[in-house]
């Protein structure tokens, strides 16, 4: 029972880590909350639900659907925080320029798709049969959703650590300035930055909508509130922080529904985090560990 | 006489939610103004309208006395808020305001006195236009005396420069706490209001939607001008009737007009007629 309820909280942790990361990527590069970053999710799992209904298979459909939420991501920027950067326009307007992107996003999705929910066909992984592994069961989905989710932030913490990309996003959020002055490309780095950030929220929207095979219109609404709970827990700006942010809120929520406190579970979720805010307002890790990524 | 009679007969419900949704803006634009993003409006929004729908359907209080407790709760919550928030600033005082406002969601979705999911219906429908109105009005007032105070200047100054304001000897605790709960009576007052107006309320009325449009008013008046607040609240509040053609493209256009003002004009509306000699300042 133990067992089993820790390895649900990993199989939604890994989901909630992988929204977190792009979400704190964003904020530890710009220092600006990114509130679109829900509607590209959205956006992302309704474009692979779309790909994969003309026939192309799953994984095909995942990452052209990623890639699509990336260049969503870069559009986002150019258009909603690109002209406020050249204005210094502080921290509340950036905000509310998301709002506006979120909105325009959502309402292209009502558009085209209306109202109701949509099933992927998931191509018979959905029959294959359930795994045993010692005292723990679980889905071939659960399994496929929990993997590529780990592959990619470990995708993601090479990229940062090791590439001459990552030691440039990290350079412009250490210092944007400096890092201009020794020849860093800000806007191409900025550019890329939502790039990966947008094509990891897409990533996770996709893998949300396979876990529950359920793609809606609102489906972006519940992670957006906790994906902010998830990078206070990690502390803004740490990618480290975020994944065990994931981690930490998925067990959180899949024990309170064991307890029976699921009606209470949002409540536990963001008293924790009210809680954190006030006694360490930067969380487990802090900034500085996006630039010593 | 009856070109006006037969305007407010056909237009009156709108005509009321801009005057609530004005109250509501003038509200956040007092914690904005001393330079606070404290997100929780809709939270004290939603406390007062239950304890007045509470007290007025199962007390059978008359009207001003629903709003008074209404009010007074809201207050308080926004006082006892105001401790442990207080050494929060920017992002991290929005992110801890609007966890917040989730957690009052989840207590009003789950206790059986706020009705859970199903809300309360029923409510007293008798918030009519002249209520709201002069409720405005007296907000406003306060407000415009309160311009005149010392209070206001203090406000100003954290607003610009907290440590200059702690340098010459303003308590900054105090202007934000009282700033606070300043916003949280007058958005306790528009949530009252919006209960005995709505016949109907339920939690999802008073989640991070509500406060994301409250905020959005602000911004697009001008985030420190109470003026451009209530106008931003009215302009938000019509347009959408106004541009009924393209009921289709409702949402659209929403958003286009919210990223045109950001992008275009800077200041919000409220700078549009900087010159003019109604800009009403802190």
């Amino acid at each position: 029972m133990l067992a089993q309820q820790a390895l649900n909280g990993l199989f939604l942790g890994a989901v909630y880590a992988l929204f977190a990361v792009g979400y704190t990527l964003v904020f530890g590069v710009l220092d600006i909350l990114n509130l679109a970053h829900a509607a590209i999710f959205t956006a992302a799992a309704f474009a692979a639900f779309s790909l994969a209904g003309s026939g192309m298979p799953l994984p095909g459909a995942f990452v052209l659907a990623a890639v699509m939420a990336g260049i969503i991501g870069i559009l986002l920027d150019r258009v909603a925080f690109a002209p406020l950067r050249r204005r210094n326009a502080g921290t509340l307007v950036p905000l509310i320029s998301s709002i506006g992107v979120a909105i325009i996003i959502g309402a292209v999705l009502r558009a085209i798709y209306g109202v109701d929910e949509r099933h992927f066909t998931t191509g018979g992984l959905e029959e294959a049969p359930a795994i045993h592994f010692g005292p723990v069961t679980f889905t071939t989905v659960e399994l496929t959703i929990f993997l590529s989710a780990i592959g990619l932030m470990i995708v993601l913490s090479w990229v940062l650590r090791s590439t001459t990309l990552g030691r440039r996003i990290r350079a412009v959020a250490e210092d944007r300035v400096a890092a201009s002055l020794l020849g860093v490309n800000l806007e191409r780095t900025i550019a890329a930055t939502f790039f990966i950030a947008s094509s990891l929220g897409g990533a996770a929207g996709i893998l949300t909508g396979l876990e529950y095979n359920s793609v809606t219109l609102d489906m972006g609404a519940p992670i957006e509130l906790k994906g902010l709970a998830v990078i206070i827990l990690g502390g803004m700006g740490s990618v480290t922080g975020a994944v065990v942010g994931g981690f930490i809120l998925g067990a959180v929520e899949t024990f309170a529904i064991a307890y029976g406190l699921s009606p209470w579970r949002d409540a536990i979720v963001f008293g924790v985090m009210f809680a954190l805010l006030v006694a360490r307002p930067t969380g487990l890790f802090g900034k500085r560990a996006l630039r010593q990524a | 006489m009856s070109v006006l009679v037969d305007f407010y007969a056909k237009h009156s419900r709108l005509i009321d939610q801009i005057g609530i949704n004005a109250i509501l803006a003038l509200s956040l634009s007092v914690s904005l103004q001393a330079g606070q993003l404290a997100l929780a409006q809709a939270a004290f929004m939603g406390i007062a309208a239950y304890v007045s729908a509470i007290l007025a359907m199962n007390a059978h209080w008359p009207l001003l006395a629903t709003i008074a407790a209404g009010v007074a709760a809201a207050t308080i919550v926004a006082v006892l808020l105001a401790y442990p928030i207080r050494r929060l600033r920017g992002i991290f005082l929005a992110i801890a305001t609007v966890g917040f406002g989730e957690i009052v969601r989840v207590f009003a979705n789950n206790l059986s006195i706020t009705g859970g999911a199903e809300g309360i219906s029923g409510i007293p429908n008798d918030a009519t236009t002249p209520v709201i109105y002069v409720s405005l009005a007296l907000v406003a007032l306060v407000l415009v005396l309160l311009a005149r105070t010392k209070f206001a200047l203090a406000v100003t100054l954290v607003r610009e420069d907290e440590y200059a304001a702690r340098g010459v000897g303003v308590d900054v605790g105090a202007v934000r706490t009282r700033s606070l709960a300043l916003g949280g009576a007058i958005a306790g007052l528009g949530g009252a209001l919006y209960a005995h107006a709505a016949f109907f309320i339920a939690p999802t009325d008073f989640g991070f939607g509500r406060m994301e449009e409250i905020l959005v008013w602000c911004v697009i008046g001008g985030v420190t001008s109470p003026l451009g607040a209530v106008l931003g609240a009215a302009l938000l509040s019509v347009l959408p009737e106004l541009i009924r053609f393209l009921a289709d493209y409702r949402e659209i256009t929403d958003g286009i007009i919210l990223l045109a003002v950001i992008l275009f004009f800077p200041g919000g509306i409220a700078s549009l007629w900087r010159r003019g000699a109604v800009r009403v300042r802190s």
